[in-house]
């Protein structure tokens, strides 16, 4: 069967549930039954029929919270549905913190910093501190990462010969301020440094790093848990070749990654860990043959 | 208050002791330095205001001045007021100006000069700590004449970025039935090594601690508390690399409560460890004095590691707390130490462990406003049990008599609450309350049984660990991750560059009068 209805008890029924509050007084007897009948009104227009308020609450002398059950006389069709592609697989902490162990057997060394004019290290403090964002804990919370975090202002000849001295896996690059496109113009510079300062052109992420997809905020885990444990690949070791290249800020546009010549692009709302499993898929990826789902 | 747990008095005792000796070399690394920031919030005390064009502080400008011609070895104050009486200035904020243009070269002044400088700055800082005073006093009459909730206080947060948007939020939420509300700051804020001038719109996540905004907050909420009969206090964040001009901007305009932990920023911001304890030991003077109750960060540290394994590193954190604050003058009733409600509900037993925790901390200190944080770890989208785990947790929270509650929201980590998601997480408070308010006073657990040995045995492990910590040093063991699993060397994280070692004849009319005075006679802040 490719269309269905919500499931309340009975197959088809197509019962929902949703609550909501409106800007209406819920005061005396008048303004009750308005504020149920806007209710009312809106659940028809989400195609609720027949609806039934089955809670109203005055909150404060101006708001109205309401629950509603209803069938709603939408069907779903399952052919219709499409599912985004993404490079990668959002993975817990501690799968994380596996996938490194086993495909690296050493911790995976990010660099992270600031550069040309711009001191808001908001994003990249947001993205490496502990502290993290949005619920998330920070990178420095995983324990097979080491991250230096060089801070703001920092000059691009200075990043590439810390990265050397740290052999940085990885290298992120927070951009806030975009007078004059000054973030694109420092990513180019970024690029075009590491590129020359790595001339031997082993990069270390593969066509996957350059795919740059967009649409990474807010998307529940799905997570592979198809590790394949004991099957450490011996990794070369550090300093030899190109770190992978990050470049985040709320301006940037995730699709320019190629443009850029940087690996990956993250835009507005990128979590720390969606940045920690890009960095697991570009530098830690599974042992072949074990069904990596995101195709990566 | 009630003691249910059977604990040895001579283990509490030891717990007690190897915190002192823990803590006592950090205090003398405070007596011994200074920072930027604890200059700053000197020039502030004296009463300089404002900033220049580009919005840096005068704070800040006549500081670095001084630093780059005299340094700050001797404090800023002998410098400041020897070039104030040299110049003719009327003001700090000429001298500022002057200062700022590189018009005005320091020099630590010796002698008569020296005496007389000093004397003037000890008047100039007088007067900022005696409107302090002023307004401790204040908040002692508006809690006499309108009112003091009785605990647990209801804490909520509010966080648009806008101080236009929060004051109508935070009026609303006193109006719900808040006891605290909390202005969460901007992120990153903690990072500036400046505090922001005058009234905000933007943040990222919060607004900026400001002293404007502090003002424009605190009359908002005055407003509503004569309305509702009931004095409804104001938090913000005395942390990061301003902790000592924040605290001094608090005081200045009474703020109630100020988050100000031993540790947080080291661990979770990488604030370098001996800038945080020279500032921390500085906004604990000023909070003393000002009658501020301080909510310390322990909650935090379970959400990183394991509130089960990691349950005695709060206890630990929370005795370090207690040490240092007293040291500064705090007294028993300012110290809102934190801790959580952060078990994995699929843990068995661990409504159980959470009482036992909870308990705990109770009988360690029960005299502090204890502050208990809810569940954040284990919330997730399905928002239906997030609202049964919130009770859990007020209801353990009203079973073990926490001061300060932190109301739960069940859409905790999906967005910012809902005036909904607000509305039912106080119905959810409230049903607790009314349900099983004086249930503690029938709560016996079982001696020598689940919950008496659990907080026996994490009693235990707080001082194992506290031991091993006082054969170390506090600072290796922050450098080994101790703490929220992350190592922070003391030559590492931000702000080294602002410690300063004090030189002899260092000069700091603040510090002076804080030590001098006293904290204002122990005077009970939180009733």
């Amino acid at each position: 069967m490719t269309v269905i209805r919500p499931y309340g008890d009975t197959t088809g029924d197509g019962r929902v549930q949703l609550s909501f509050t409106l800007p209406v007084p819920f005061g005396d007897a008048t303004q009750r039954a308005r504020a149920e009948g806007a209710a009312l009104q809106l659940a028809a227009k989400m195609g609720l029929d027949p609806a039934m308020v089955v809670h109203a609450k005055g909150m404060g002398p101006d708001f109205t919270y309401f629950i509603v059950y209803g069938r709603s006389s939408h069907l779903v069709d399952l052919s219709q549905v499409t599912v985004a592609e993404r490079e990668f697989d959002l993975l817990p902490a501690a799968e994380v913190n596996l996938r490194i162990r086993s495909a690296l057997g050493r911790k995976l060394v990010v660099l992270g910093a600031c550069i040309g004019t711009d001191a808001h290290t908001v994003g990249i403090d947001a993205i490496l501190n502990v502290k993290g964002h949005s619920g998330e804990k920070g990178l420095e919370y995983y324990r097979e990462m080491r991250v230096v975090n060089l801070g703001a202002q920092v000059l691009v000849p200075e990043l590439v010969s810390r990265a050397r001295a740290e052999h940085a896996d990885a290298v992120l690059v927070s951009q806030v301020v975009t007078q004059k496109d000054a973030h694109l113009s420092n990513a180019r510079e970024l690029s075009a440094a590491f590129r020359a300062a790595y001339t031997s052109g082993t990069d270390r992420a593969g066509p996957a790093g350059l795919a740059g997809l967009a649409g990474l905020a807010g998307t529940a885990l799905a997570a592979s848990s198809a590790v394949a444990a004991g099957t450490a690949v011996a990794a070369s070791s550090a300093g030899d070749a190109r770190p992978v290249l990050v470049v985040g800020g709320p301006r940037f546009d995730p699709g320019m990654a190629g443009d850029l010549g940087v690996d990956k692009v993250f835009g507005r709302g990128t979590t720390p860990g969606e940045v920690a499993s890009y960095l697991v898929h570009a530098l830690a990826p599974l042992p072949t043959g074990t069904g990596n789902g995101a195709g990566g | 208050m009630t003691q249910r747990l059977g604990l040895d008095p001579a283990v509490v005792g030891e717990a007690r002791r190897l915190a002192t000796e823990v803590g006592g070399p950090i205090v003398e690394l405070a007596r011994t330095h200074t920072t930027v920031s604890v200059e700053r919030a000197v020039l502030r005390l004296a009463g300089l205001d404002g900033a220049d064009s580009e919005g840096m502080p005068w704070v800040n400008l006549l500081t670095d001045a001084v630093r780059g011609s005299a340094g700050l070895e001797y404090g800023v104050a002998l410098p400041v007021w020897d070039a104030m009486a040299a110049g003719g200035y009327p003001d700090l904020a000429a001298l500022a100006q002057d200062a700022a243009a590189g018009k005005v070269a320091f020099r630590v002044p010796e002698g008569e000069a020296a005496t007389a400088a000093a004397r003037a700055a000890d008047l100039a800082v007088g007067s900022g700590i005696a409107a302090i005073d002023a307004r401790r006093a204040e908040r002692d009459r508006m809690l006499a004449d309108i009112g003091d909730p009785p605990k647990p206080w209801i804490y909520l947060i509010v966080a648009t970025g806008d101080i236009y948007e929060d004051i109508p939020q935070a009026q609303a939420a006193a109006r719900e039935g808040a006891d605290i509300i909390a202005v969460i700051r901007s992120t990153g804020q903690s990072l500036l090594d400046y505090v922001p001038e005058g009234a905000t719109r933007e943040g990222y996540a919060g607004t900026y601690a400001t002293r404007e905004n502090f003002r424009l907050m605190r009359a908002a909420l005055d407003d509503v508390s004569r309305e509702l009969g009931r004095y409804v206090r104001l938090t913000n964040y005395a942390s990061g690399l301003c902790m000592p001009e924040i605290a001094t901007l608090a005081g200045l305009e009474r703020l109630d409560m100020m988050l100000n932990d031993c540790m947080y920023g080291i661990i979770f911001r990488d604030i370098n460890p001996v800038r945080t304890f020279i500032d921390q030991r500085f906004s604990r003077q000023v909070h003393a004095r000002a009658g501020i109750v301080i909510n310390t960060g322990e909650d935090n540290y379970l959400t990183t590691a394991d509130a089960v394994d990691a349950a005695h590193t709060v206890v630990v954190s929370q005795l370090l707390n207690e040490y240092f604050g007293k040291e500064a003058g705090l007294a028993d009733s300012q110290l809102g130490l934190g801790h959580a409600f952060e078990i994995n509900p699929a843990v068995p037993d661990s409504f159980m462990l959470e009482l036992a925790h909870a308990q705990l901390v109770r009988e360690l200190f029960p005299d502090a406003p204890l502050k208990y944080m809810p569940p954040t770890k284990h919330m997730t989208g399905n928002v239906f049990a997030g609202y049964l785990l919130d009770a859990f947790f007020n209801l353990c929270g009203i079973m073990t008599d926490q001061s300060i509650l932190l109301i739960g929201m069940m859409t905790e980590g999906i967005h910012t609450p809902f005036l909904s998601d607000r509305d039912l997480a106080l119905e959810n408070v409230r049903y607790v309350r009314q349900a099983a308010g004086r249930l503690g006073e029938s709560f016996r657990p079982e001696p020598g049984g689940f919950i008496e040995r659990r907080a026996v045995e994490v009693l235990g492990e707080a001082v194992a660990l506290l031991g091993k910590i006082s054969v170390d040093g506090l600072l290796t063991a922050i450098a080994d991750g101790t703490f929220g699993i992350t190592k922070r060397p003391a030559d590492g994280g931000r702000g080294l560059d602002g410690v300063i070692k004090r030189a002899d004849g260092y000069v700091n009319p603040a510090i002076e009068i804080l030590e001098r005075d006293g904290i204002a006679a122990g005077k009970d802040a939180s009733r």
